[in-house]
């Protein structure tokens, strides 16, 4: 059991796996995840394409494709277990109504022959967090207010918005109804910087008005730096260092984080960039051991051995044996 | 072709490589096939001179006419009106020999690293092709070239990868390949259109820095297009700002980064963080309003609708001239009309 | 080359592949058993038919192997030629000017059925005089049966079976059953088993004169396939069917498929009016009925196949498939390598034909191999419409014939039902392959 400094954890993951069997074999995208959030807080999860983040996501969420093999640990939300509800149960008491998302590139996924108005009150309608049709439409202008999209836009159809306004209205249909935990997956990738910029400022004043409970998934550490309160590294489908985001963005520990650190370009900061030669492993058939051992500058003959995700520091949990 | 022949003596004296002067290019908008609507201004205006070996960053959000200035100068589409010089020689309304001589000269990087290699090529035969095409008859030949080319892309050992398919590869080496591709006739202009980013973030600064050495060790001209800031400080010297189809601010890197003169130059680096935990305590500063249409632009200058240093009557009637401030420094702003150097 | 075997193992997981494929096989190679066996010439004259081809097979039989089957007993034909078995003939001496022959054909017969007809065929050398000939049928319960007496020519064919004397004689019964009839048999009406002689005896009044014949007792069931109302053995349609059906198919479904594809390929390519020409001369053939032209063609112009399948390829040239590949080309013209190529320096020409066309083909390949029993049915089609080629034997014309001669009705039921399991197979074999095969190329319809 994880124990962080004040027992306020709204969102507690223990040994959470995911693993998918495809046609080449079982990827094990999301491999023994360990974690705890507390309410009010955001928490960025940051990583290579690959490592597992998105998968993470829709772990949580329980939104799993056909093709799942294995999908066990425990989810804490609130103090509540789900992992032992039905899905049945999941769908019609937790999925949007206590947890929702925002999934990768949601300003296209929105439905382009409804109107936006209609997506954003589906979720109180179909969930029944309303009595009227009346109800669900003001606290769909309600959510629009706090996105920050102007109200005679409710009217239109998706094509007729631009893409941060498409991206601010599946911010609100994740909003509007009152969950207490929000996932973003790469809420801001396929956005230019100024519209980036505008939803990182709507995601704060949110953050700050409502005092909801975010999860922030992206591969962009420099943007993510802009809501972060935690940071979770992941690496090849592990959680290889966890801690708060004043840590992580000036020194982390583990030398994944610091090697992707090192690699981020920075405008202002006068610095060598730096880069991690190789790949990630495949998820496939991921090495024994460290998982990281192969790229890591700083390998020595334990890492032979996987090492345990250790708490170094109040909060502050890294994988590695440089660390123990 | 005495036309063609004859290079400015002013181009000779500067060494300049590409010259682009007033380039437009408009496309037609038609309802129903046939009846004009008017016209998307993509390139409205835009001029430069780029030095060989001189690598230079095009920024600007999306809509801002960077991917249609990239296919104007490689003569996949067509001007509207403006004039182009490769090598002293002019490309407008060229003849076949010239576009042949020209598209030998400049390479073509794409964002897409897996959309730009044909699925059902062999790595080999991706790069023999622009060979073939350019009348290099010999086989050995081309086998040297292809060899000197993916070793030059770090792509070794040689024999593992020439019988591989675009699939096989990984992002990074796939937009190699690319890069080996327009690198092979041995150009002396790179046009990378968002080279890295759709590559993951680790990757994207070992491509950029393979970029940056190819282009110092062969003295490439690079003409680097991302909407990606906070790479452009370490691959290129001079940075132009583009926006509503015109550049609106070049300057040398350090210039511009430390006195930024257009209020969207302002406003762009206002927005970009280095990562640091003290962002998530402030709001960031953001123009209001959206990108102009290019269907219809604003009267005057283009950016005047979400600029809070808009002067009234002058920015909204007529367009801002470039104004030249010394030291390879021009902006296109009324602020500035009165300190031409 | 390792794309076609990569091909070739991923179409081994699917089970309706590889039966598909060994089906297509299997026609493939009957085809070219039957260029062998039978070359086209042969094939025309025997389908052409006649009495010299045919007289000795029975009419409208059906396939022997029927016997196989507990209980059936389906008499086959018997023949005994006395030109074959020489002993069967006892040739006198030549005295005063005659010469007497006596010829006892005999044979056993173990069927409980009737024949279904029965003949004598004479032939006979002789200068001037014809000879004279006597026939009696031998029970093998010792009943003799006069059958005639007369003066042959040089060929003379009895058809007992037809004849109103012999039926009157036989107590009403046709040749076939009064022959054979045990006469103890009373209502049920069943054979005698037994060894039965037809005795001739044969006058001769040349030295050098001399007669041969045969008896044919034709019986119910024939072969591997059966005869038609012609005594053609269908055997012969059967098998060159086989060869026929497939390169008609398969010419077609190329001509048109390769066509198809190249002309969309140009107009998206080339946009503008090009692509409009196109595009208003596809729809106007759409709406244009294939059928009705055909039969047009066929009954005012020539029946050909050659012409037919001209007529076929060029109806199908503008088709929906270039409404299907334009769209194709559309998306991936717009394709980033494309755009690469042009950069490069690549021609029109070398775009369309190394760069696009190499994309459709996976689309492509499945939907040619999907086409071809489609053309193998329009051929058919044409053929039981009336309008096949006059002297090609096909699978439809095997169709056609039993339609005209109501085989259903007559209850000839493999008549109609040989040529259409054929046709079903070929149909089956290819759509399964071609099924098959489009899921291998196009992924997204393989499913999770």
């Amino acid at each position: 059991m994880r124990k962080t400094s004040s027992d306020s954890a709204l969102l507690r993951i223990e040994g959470l796996r995911l693993h998918f069997k495809t046609m080449r074999g079982t990827v094990q995208a999301v491999d023994d995840v360990t974690f705890s959030l507390n309410r009010g807080r955001t928490l960025v999860v940051v990583g290579e394409s690959g490592c597992g983040k998105s998968s993470l996501a829709r772990g949580i969420l329980r939104l799993l494709p056909r093709n799942v093999e294995t999908y066990s640990g425990k989810i804490y939300l609130n103090g509540d277990e789900l992992m032992c509800l039905t899905d049945e149960r999941f769908r019609r008491e937790v999925r949007w109504v206590r947890m929702s998302m925002v999934p990768q590139a949601a300003m296209n996924s929105l439905n382009p022959v409804v109107r936006v108005e209609d997506q954003v009150a589906e979720p109180l309608l179909v969930h029944k967090c309303v009595t009227t049709r009346e109800e669900a439409y003001e606290r769909a202008r309600e959510a629009f207010r706090m996105v920050g999209v102007p109200l005679d836009f409710m009217t239109r159809y998706p094509f007729e918005l631009s893409g941060g306004m498409r991206q601010r209205v599946a911010l609100a249909m994740a909003l509007v109804t009152d969950p207490e935990l929000v996932v973003l997956d790469e809420p801001t990738s396929a956005l230019d910087l100024l519209t980036q910029a505008n939803i990182m400022n709507v995601l704060k004043q949110i953050k700050k008005d409502i005092g909801v409970t975010f999860i922030l998934i992206t591969h962009d550490i420099a943007t993510s730096s802009e809501l972060a309160d935690d940071a979770a590294v992941m690496y090849a489908g592990q959680l290889v260092e966890f801690c708060d985001a004043g840590r992580f963005y000036l020194d982390p520990l583990h030398p994944y984080s610091r090697g992707l650190m090192g690699s981020v370009p920075t405008l202002w900061e006068r610095k060598d960039l730096m880069f991690i030669p190789g790949q990630p492993p495949s998820l496939l058939d991921p090495p024994k051991g460290c998982r990281f051992a192969e790229r890591c500058p700083d390998r020595f003959d334990k890492c032979e051995e996987e090492p345990p995700l250790t708490e170094v520091d109040v909060g502050h949990w890294v994988k590695c044996w440089l660390h123990r | 072709m005495q036309n063609e022949a004859m290079v400015s003596v002013e181009e000779q004296q500067n060494d300049v490589l590409l010259s682009v002067k007033d380039l437009r290019t408009w496309f037609e908008l038609r309802r129903y096939g046939f009846v004009r609507v008017g016209h998307v201004r993509a390139l409205d205006g835009v001029s430069f001179d780029l030095k060989p070996g001189e690598a230079v960053a095009v920024v600007g959000e999306s809509g801002c006419g960077k991917s249609t200035l990239a296919k104007t100068i490689l003569g996949l589409e067509p001007p509207t009106a403006g004039e182009v010089r490769f090598d002293g020689r002019n490309l407008g309304k060229p003849t076949r020999e010239l576009l042949r001589w020209y598209r030998a000269r400049v390479g073509y990087v794409q964002q897409d690293p897996y959309g730009a290699l044909p699925p059902f090529m062999s790595v080999k035969r991706i790069l023999e092709e622009p060979l073939i095409i350019n009348g290099v008859k010999d086989r050995h030949e081309r086998q040297r070239r292809i060899y000197e080319a993916l070793t030059q892309l770090k792509l070794t050992p040689v024999e593992d990868f020439l019988n591989k398919y675009p699939h096989m590869l990984s992002g990074g080496q796939q937009q190699r390949v690319v890069i080996a591709r327009a690198k092979i006739l041995e150009p002396k202009l790179i046009v990378a259109d968002e080279p890295v980013s759709m590559l993951d973030a680790s990757v994207r600064v070992e491509i950029l820095q393979l970029l940056r050495e190819l282009q110092r060790e062969y003295e490439l001209a690079v003409i680097y297009i991302t909407h990606d800031l906070s790479t452009v400080r370490y691959f290129s010297e001079r940075i132009f700002v583009m926006y509503g189809g015109k550049i609106i601010e070049q300057a040398q890197m350090e210039d511009l980064l430390a006195d930024p003169k257009h209020p969207y130059t302002e406003a762009l680096l206002r927005a970009i963080p280095d990562p640091h935990p003290k962002n998530a305590e402030t709001m960031r500063e953001v123009p209001p309003g959206e990108p102009p249409s290019l269907l219809n632009p604003p009267l005057g200058c283009r950016f005047h609708p979400r600029c809070s240093k808009m002067i009234e009557g002058l920015c909204d009637q007529t367009e801002p001239p470039e104004v030249d401030l010394g030291d390879q420094h021009i902006v296109g702003c009324w602020l500035y009309t009165d300190q031409q150097s | 080359m390792s794309r076609f075997w990569n091909t070739a193992k991923q179409l081994a997981h699917y089970p309706s592949a590889v039966v598909g494929l060994l089906i297509i096989l299997g026609l493939v190679v009957l085809a070219l058993y039957c260029l062998f066996t039978i070359p086209y010439s042969e094939a025309i004259r025997l389908w052409r038919g006649g009495e010299d081809i045919w007289g000795d097979y029975p009419k409208n039989a059906m396939p022997a192997w029927v016997n196989i089957f507990p209980g059936v007993d389906v008499p086959v034909t018997i023949k005994v030629d006395s030109a074959e078995t020489p002993e069967t003939k006892d040739v006198g001496e030549f005295q005063d000017g005659m010469r007497v022959t006596t010829i006892d054909l005999a044979f056993d017969y173990r069927h409980g059925d009737f024949p279904a007809e029965v003949s004598i065929f004479f032939t006979s050398t002789f200068e001037s005089s014809r000879p004279f000939i006597s026939a009696v049928w031998l029970t093998p319960d010792g009943r003799e049966i006069r059958i005639a007496d007369e003066a042959i020519g040089r060929t003379h064919s009895m058809r007992l079976s037809g004849n109103r004397t012999l039926q009157r004689r036989l107590g009403n019964q046709p040749a076939e059953v009064g022959f054979f009839l045990d006469p103890n048999s009373g209502d049920q009406q069943t054979a005698l088993k037994g060894r039965y002689i037809l005795r001739i005896s044969a006058i001769t009044f040349e030295e050098s004169s001399a007669v041969d014949a045969k008896l044919v007792v034709y019986g119910k069931a024939h072969g591997l396939a059966g005869t038609d109302d012609r005594r053609r053995d269908l055997m012969v349609a059967l098998l060159w069917g086989a060869p026929i059906a497939l390169a008609f198919g398969f010419l077609a479904a190329v001509g048109t498929t390769v066509t198809t594809m190249l002309i969309a390929a140009v107009g998206v390519w080339f946009g503008g009016w090009v692509d409009f020409v196109i595009q208003r001369l596809t729809e106007i053939n759409l709406v244009l009925p294939l059928l009705p032209i055909l039969i047009m063609v066929g009954t005012f112009y020539s029946r050909s196949i050659w012409i037919m399948l001209g007529c076929v390829i060029v109806f199908g040239i503008f088709s929906s498939g270039i409404k299907t590949y334009r769209s194709m080309f559309l998306q991936v013209k717009e394709s980033p390598y494309i755009e690469a190529a042009r950069a490069y320096g690549a021609s029109n020409f070398r775009i369309i034909f190394v760069y696009m066309i190499p994309r459709i083909i996976p689309v492509l390949v499945p939907q040619f191999v999907t086409l071809i029993p489609s053309y193998v049915f329009l051929e058919a089609t044409l053929s039981v419409l009336g309008l096949g080629d006059p002297v090609l034997p096909t699978w439809g014309k095997v169709l056609s014939a039993a339609n005209s001669q109501g085989a259903l009705y007559k209850g000839y039921y493999y008549w109609v039902l040989e040529p259409s399991v054929l046709l079903m197979l070929t149909g089956l074999g290819f759509a399964m392959l071609g099924f098959a095969l489009d899921r291998v190329f196009n992924p997204r319809l393989r499913g999770q």
